[in-house]
C-alpha cells in the first residue's frame, strides 16, 4: 500500500480537532450538530484505516463503522427535532441565548 | 461491472496518491467551510463535501460497502436533514453577527494543542501494519457476522432507531392542542 497509515491518521486527527473547534466554537446548535458530525466522521476514519491496515481478515472494523454510522444517524434526527422544537419555543437557536433552564 | 474497491486499489502507484489528495482535499476544505463559513447554509454544502471525501476514503480503503452506506446515509439523508433544520429554523438570519461565539479566541489554541498532542501519540506508535489482503467477499461476511456474532449489537441499532425516529416525530411535532409557553 503506497500510502502509509500515518497519512490516514494524520487527516482523521486534522477532520476531529476542526469538528471539535467547531463544536466549542459555534454559535449555532446546528453548527454543532455539524461539526459533531465532523468528529463522528474522523473516528470512523481510524476505524477503516485501522481495519484495513492492520486487521484486514476481521469485519470488526467495518462492524464498528456501520454502527457508529447509524447511531450518528439517530443522534441526526433526534437533534434535528430538538433544535426545530426549541426554535418553535424561542424563536433561537444560538446556544447563549438558550438558557431557559437556568432558573 | 467491476468491483470499486479493486479498481481503486490497482496496483498503479500515482493513480492511488492522486485519488487520496484529491479526497484529502474534499475533506478538509470541506470540513475547513463547515465551522469557519460564514453563512449556516454554506457550512452545511461544505458538510456535504466532506462527507463525500470520506465516502471516497472508504472506497480507497477498500470498503467499498461503506463507502456506498456512507454516501446513502450521510450525503443523502442526514445532509438533507440538517438542510431542512436551517431551512425552517431561519437560523441564518443574522449572519453579521458572526457564527463564532465569545470564546473562540480561547478554542483556537486549546484545539491547536490537542491535535499536536494527537499527532505526537501517533507518530509515537510503531503500528503493527499487516499487508494482508482484504477478503473478496467481504459484503458477505458483513451480512454474516450481522446475523451470526454482531446480532446483539444489530438487533439494539434497529431499536435505537425506532425510538430515534419516534422520539423526533414527537419533539419537532407542531403541539397546537397544548398550551404555549
Amino acid at each position: 500500500m503506497t500510502i502509509d497509515l500515518y497519512w490516514w491518521l494524520f487527516v482523521s486527527a486534522l477532520l476531529f480537532s476542526l469538528g471539535v473547534y467547531g463544536a466549542i466554537s459555534r454559535r449555532n446548535a446546528i453548527g454543532i450538530l455539524m461539526s459533531v458530525e465532523l468528529i463522528l466522521n474522523a473516528v470512523n476514519i481510524n476505524f477503516v484505516a485501522f481495519w484495513r491496515y492492520t486487521a484486514p481478515g476481521d469485519v470488526a472494523g467495518q462492524m464498528f463503522a456501520l454502527t457508529v454510522i447509524a447511531i450518528a444517524a439517530a443522534e441526526a434526527a433526534v437533534g434535528m427535532a430538538i433544535v426545530i422544537a426549541v426554535y418553535r419555543r424561542t424563536r433561537t437557536v444560538a446556544v447563549e441565548e438558550l438558557d431557559i433552564l437556568k432558573n | 461491472m467491476p468491483d470499486l474497491s479493486t479498481v481503486v486499489l490497482a496496483d498503479l502507484v500515482p493513480l492511488e496518491l492522486i485519488v487520496f489528495i484529491f479526497f484529502t482535499l474534499c475533506t478538509l476544505l470541506g470540513g475547513a467551510g463547515v465551522v469557519f463559513s460564514r453563512t449556516l447554509f454554506h457550512s452545511a454544502l461544505s458538510l456535504i463535501l466532506s462527507l463525500f471525501g470520506v465516502a471516497g476514503y472508504y472506497a480507497l480503503l477498500s470498503a467499498g460497502f461503506l463507502a456506498v452506506v456512507q454516501l446513502m446515509v450521510y450525503v443523502g439523508a442526514i445532509a438533507i436533514l440538517i438542510l431542512f433544520a436551517i431551512m425552517f429554523s431561519r437560523s441564518n438570519n443574522q449572519p453579521e453577527k458572526g457564527q463564532a461565539n465569545h470564546q473562540w479566541w480561547i478554542s483556537l489554541p486549546v484545539t491547536a494543542v490537542l491535535f499536536l498532542i494527537l499527532m505526537f501519540v501517533i507518530g509515537s506508535v510503531e503500528w503493527p501494519v499487516s499487508d494482508v489482503a482484504p477478503p473478496d467477499d467481504m459484503v458477505e461476511q458483513l451480512g454474516m457476522a450481522f446475523l451470526g456474532s454482531y446480532l446483539i449489537p444489530f438487533q439494539v441499532i434497529g431499536v435505537l432507531l425506532s425510538v430515534a425516529l419516534i422520539g423526533g416525530v414527537i419533539l419537532a411535532r407542531d403541539r397546537v392542542d397544548t398550551e404555549e409557553m
